[in-house]
């Protein structure tokens, strides 16, 4: 399997990367670790006539602390994200989800924003980076600005990023208290997909009761999503066994399951309220310990 | 497009089209053969090759994307002539039955001992889930991967 003939282009500043992007926008598209797009034009599901390497730019790799957050350059593989000690002590939840993905040899290649940017709507991070409230810093033209998390993904392959933007970072707020977070997915057995994947977030007050409650939900629906009926079913609330059962029955208020190979639009619904259930059970049980 | 990379150890450059895959580029223009393609699709893990000493699937990487790099095959695994100890353990405990999965196998067994030089049987089969073996030889690999770790402590 061979994709069709390209022309392949690798900036080395991200002026460059935005501005080669400019001028080819009708035909370029960005590679980063290559995870999703080379298989892609390996089944020529597209057939662009540039690609424009930008995984070796300096700047768009690595992590790094900043106050209260991570800050995550785009081109950071999710291997280097799970095995990351200050992601693993600040936020394990992120680094939990990372070696969820995939295989070893995906992690090693894949990126955080190749993979965010692709839109897929069975991918891992969505779920977690809505759950930890992250924020996406694209880049293009006119400069940076950032989405909300929740806010970035608008449909299965498809972002809120204008022609000629670049997610360059992602900022992972790292809240201190008594908090909790577990990431919990039925998956794909070939791939690892998530075929439902929960993502849940809590603080627990000093008198035990639940101070607020975070949850995204990827592979359920068109495109991932915030579980609000969840939350405010949670906020203010003891974390009791029913409280929760209660809660995690209203994880897909608001949306359409989808229906795939993978199972109906009523199996990914029941998935998605007994894996919330199990994910907030373990996120409390993290947060009181 | 000139591609450079060193190919165990050895550099040398090839002039391949941008839609060249790494593994093409080994098995058809370097002559290596030992890294096999399989599945052609990111899955099975036939195609596993060092990148700078990390596990990839050659037929997910372009060539020109290891530009520069070095890549490490099964063909450059033993050294001097004397078998690497993880490729002494698949002989000695049958990890193989065909042999095709083989190379890449033993390639992600290296990196998962590198990264985790103990490993329980659980994380030996999560290390290696992206290495599909259709003969199903698995309890053998596992069992060739822990006695591997063993004879790797002893160093």
């Amino acid at each position: 399997m061979i994709p069709s003939a390209f022309e392949y282009l690798r900036p080395e500043t991200l002026e460059e990367a935005i501005r080669l992007l400019q001028e080819n926008s009708e035909e370029a598209v960005l590679l980063a670790g290559g995870h999703s797009l080379i298989p892609i034009l390996k089944a020529r599901l597209a057939q662009p006539g540039i690609l424009i390497d930008i995984s070796r730019i300096p700047g768009l790799k690595g992590i790094g602390r900043e106050d209260q957050a991570l800050l995550i350059g785009g081109m950071t593989t999710h291997h280097e994200i799970e095995s990351d000690p200050e992601v693993n002590e600040v936020c394990p939840l992120l680094a939990e989800t990372a070696s969820l993905i995939g295989d070893v040899q995906v992690r090693n290649r894949g990126t955080i924003g190749g993979s965010l940017s692709h839109a897929d709507p069975a991918a891992d991070y969505p779920a977690t980076l809505i759950a930890l409230d992250a924020e996406f810093v694209v880049t293009g033209p006119d400069g940076a600005r950032s989405y909300r998390a929740e806010n970035f993904f608008e449909g299965p392959f498809d972002t809120a990023m204008e022609e000629n933007e670049i997610l360059t970072s992602i900022i992972v707020p790292a809240p201190q208290g008594k908090i909790g977070g577990a990431y919990c997915k039925a998956a794909q057995q070939a791939s690892g997909f998530a075929v439902c994947g929960v993502a849940v977030t809590v603080m627990l007050s000093d008198n035990g009761q639940i101070e607020f409650a975070s949850i995204g939900i990827t592979g359920v629906s068109a495109s991932p999503y915030r579980a609000s009926g969840v939350e405010s079913a949670l906020t203010g609330q003891a974390p009791t066994a029913e409280t929760i059962e209660a809660a995690a029955d209203r994880a897909t208020e608001d949306i359409e399951p989808i229906e795939d190979l993978y199972g109906s639009a009523e199996f990914r619904g029941h998935l998605a309220r007994v894996w919330t259930k199990r994910a907030l059970e373990q996120a409390v049980k993290m947060a009181g310990s | 497009m000139e591609v450079s990379l060193s190919i165990n150890g050895e550099v040398r450059s090839f002039d391949v089209e941008p839609r060249t895959l790494l593994v093409h580029l080994l098995r058809d223009h370097a002559k290596l053969t030992g890294t096999h393609v399989a599945c052609e699709t990111s899955i099975c893990g036939a195609c596993t090759v060092l990148l700078d000493g990390q596990a990839v699937k050659s037929c997910t990487v372009l060539a020109v994307q290891a530009d520069g790099c070095e890549v490490t095959t099964i063909e450059g695994f033993a050294e001097d002539g004397k078998l690497h100890p993880i490729q002494e353990q698949f002989w000695e405990k049958h990890g193989l039955q065909c042999g095709f999965c083989t190379p890449g196998m033993i390639l992600t067994a290296y990196q998962l001992l590198e990264r985790n030089p103990d490993p329980s049987e659980a994380e030996i089969r999560r290390g290696i889930d992206g290495n599909i073996c259709r003969c199903t030889g698995y309890q053998h690999i596992v069992d060739a991967i822990q006695a591997a770790a063993v004879e790797l402590g002893k160093k």
